[in-house]
């Protein structure tokens, strides 16, 4: 049970099922045979049928102002969030306020979903573009929280303490020195909650209104009637971006991270000469 | 972590408490607003009457101050209903019965990948962190679609059987639209939120008590459930959590994998809302499944804490 021989063939079979569906996926939108079982040659006509498509196009605009709005929104008040659990020990309703943080990270979404779309209703706002962007920022601020949260955790305060003690007022303490020791942090949440933003489905399908077709609620009609080398066209862009993304990102963290290692080297080795 | 902060009073707790206050505050509001009314109004709504009008409900009461009147008018005509009609309640069953199915079975398909992992060389163990995260940023409808076209029984899955030769040419594999597709596509999107948790717990530990209860004569396997699987124990619980609460609540995947017969919650409330409009039932359907769901959120919510 202990040997590497074990562990390789567990972790190959485990990558192996994780990957080979997306790798199908792909593989099969540059398919000229509209049979997903039939191989019909390279080609990337469903590419340009994608491109032509101006539903496609226009809930893909949308997903992307969507996106990007919340994802701001969701990050500001998620890193106040996060500074507010970590930086204040007590205040009213403190227990409450870890809760509401932590809730909506497992509450289904069809339960999110709907109980947002009756505020809306019940406030008398008409459903679209606004009240999509709310219902996102609301569930991807917490999952900011909790990714900025770690890290204030594990963050050395003396900078902090340091300047406070001579004489940095919090606000500009704040900006100069705590902001970008968790930026790395800030902006890993900040692509969370972007693609969390651009995968939703069950959400937006609630509090969506006229005018304000998101992709995946487009994707998802058109999967109903059937599956089409387009969809998978599409799919693969959208793997393309997140892969892309995701690996800057650790690319960046990791750089940040070695440079703020060596500077605190460099800090203690002139504190003691 | 709150003994360690009050032993350690920020410097900036006293004096400029307006920006303090406004850390606090405005997230505190943005959630309240848009987390917690909405439970109160879906509450409201699940004991008013269908009506036609938009939006379909007969508010059962306008304004704060009509609180008498409230309880005066509230009807349990659609739980009365939910409890009436078989369907409702063999869903929440079906949905319960699938999840916990469903975390079984991630727990024996992550544990092991999760402790191979912690095993590895710690030079390689990011990359293999990043390997599990990356399908997980991966959209999810994306990853139910893809089975779709695997699962078919027209599909890649038949052919690839019939090509090797287990299955005759007018053979079809029928797995597409039944339960079985339901448990391959849960367990397929939910694998990274089940393995990382896992992974966390088990990176942690110290591999000398291992190396203790081996030079004690010790075999592996008994070592392994005396010493490293109650260790991971926190992690078996979050991790058994964070996919047991939202797979009962789960729509796409039924939806697009499952069969007619599938019944799941989520579905459910789904088709009384957008198929038959009916939103104080669906409300209904959503309360009683938040009221099931409590439990694992708070077991959920107080494994978060500790961790934290």
């Amino acid at each position: 049970m202990r040997s590497p021989r074990f562990d390789a063939t567990v972790l190959t079979l485990g990558f192996a099922f994780l990957y080979i569906p997306i790798i199908i996926l792909i593989v099969y939108s540059f398919n000229a045979s509209r049979l997903v079982t039939v191989w019909g040659g390279f080609s990337l006509h469903w590419y340009s049928a994608m491109w032509s498509n101006q539903g496609l196009m226009d809930a893909a605009w949308v997903t992307a102002r969507v996106g990007v709005l919340s994802a701001t929104l969701g990050t500001i008040l998620g890193t106040l969030a996060a500074l507010a659990l970590t930086r204040f020990a007590r205040f009213p309703g403190r227990m409450a306020f870890s809760g509401m943080i932590y809730a909506p990270l497992v509450m289904p979404e069809v339960i999110t979903g709907l109980s947002l779309l009756l505020l809306f209703v019940a406030m008398g706002v008409d459903r679209g573009f606004w009240t999509v962007t709310i219902a996102h920022t609301t569930f991807t601020m917490c999952y900011v929280a909790i990714v900025v949260q770690s890290r204030l955790l594990t963050f050395d305060r003396s900078l902090e303490e340091a300047a406070l003690d001579l004489g940095c007022p919090p606000v500009k303490t704040f900006f100069k020195i705590t902001l970008p020791l968790i930026f790395p942090a800030v902006i890993a949440g900040w692509m969370l909650a972007f693609t969390l933003s651009l995968d939703d489905l069950v959400i937006a399908s609630f509090n969506t209104g006229p005018g304000a077709t998101t992709l995946p609620i487009k994707i998802y009609s058109q999967v109903r009637l059937g599956v089409t080398p387009e969809i998978n066209a599409i799919c693969t862009i959208l793997i393309g971006l997140v892969t892309i993304g995701v690996i800057a990102a650790s690319l960046t963290t990791k750089r940040t991270e070695i440079k703020r290692v060596r500077d605190e080297h460099l800090a203690a080795r002139g504190a003691t000469t | 972590m709150a003994n360690v902060a009050e032993a350690n009073p920020a410097p900036h707790t006293g004096g400029h408490s307006w920006t303090r206050w406004l850390v606090v505050v405005v997230p505190y509001v943005w959630l309240i607003l848009f987390f917690v009314a909405p439970f109160l109004i879906i509450l409201k709504i699940s004991f008013s009457d269908t009506a036609i009008s938009i939006p379909p409900y007969t508010p059962v009461f306008e304004g704060f101050g009509a609180i008498g009147d409230f309880f005066s008018q509230l009807d349990f005509e659609n739980y009365i209903f939910l409890t009436e009609d078989p369907l409702y309640i063999w869903s929440y069953l079906s949905s319960l019965r699938i999840a916990a199915i469903s975390t079984l079975l991630l727990l024996l398909i992550g544990y092991p990948m999760a402790l191979a992992m912690a095993r590895a060389p710690t030079s390689i163990r990011p990359t293999l962190v990043m390997l599990v995260i990356l399908p997980f940023w991966t959209s999810f409808l994306i990853r139910v679609y893809a089975w779709i076209g695997i699962l078919k029984p027209d599909g890649l899955l038949t052919l690839a059987l019939q090509t090797i030769g287990l299955m005759g040419p007018d053979q079809q594999v029928q797995i597409f639209r039944t339960d079985y597709a339901v448990f391959i596509g849960i367990v397929y999107s939910y694998l990274p939120f089940m393995v990382l948790p896992l992974y966390s717990a088990l990176e942690k530990m110290d591999n000398s008590l291992l190396e203790a209860a081996s030079d004690l004569g010790c075999p592996p396997w008994k070592a392994f459930w005396k010493i490293t699987f109650p260790l991971s124990l926190p992690g078996v619980i979050a991790g058994s959590m964070i996919c047991f609460i939202p797979i009962t609540g789960e729509f796409v995947i039924p939806d697009l994998l499952g069969g007619a017969d599938t019944l799941m919650i989520g579905k459910t409330l789904w088709t009384e809302f957008f198929g038959n409009r009916d939103w104080p039932l669906a409300s209904a359907v959503a309360v009683i499944l938040l009221i099931m769901l409590v439990v694992p959120i708070m077991i959920f919510q107080n494994q978060q804490k500790k961790v934290v």
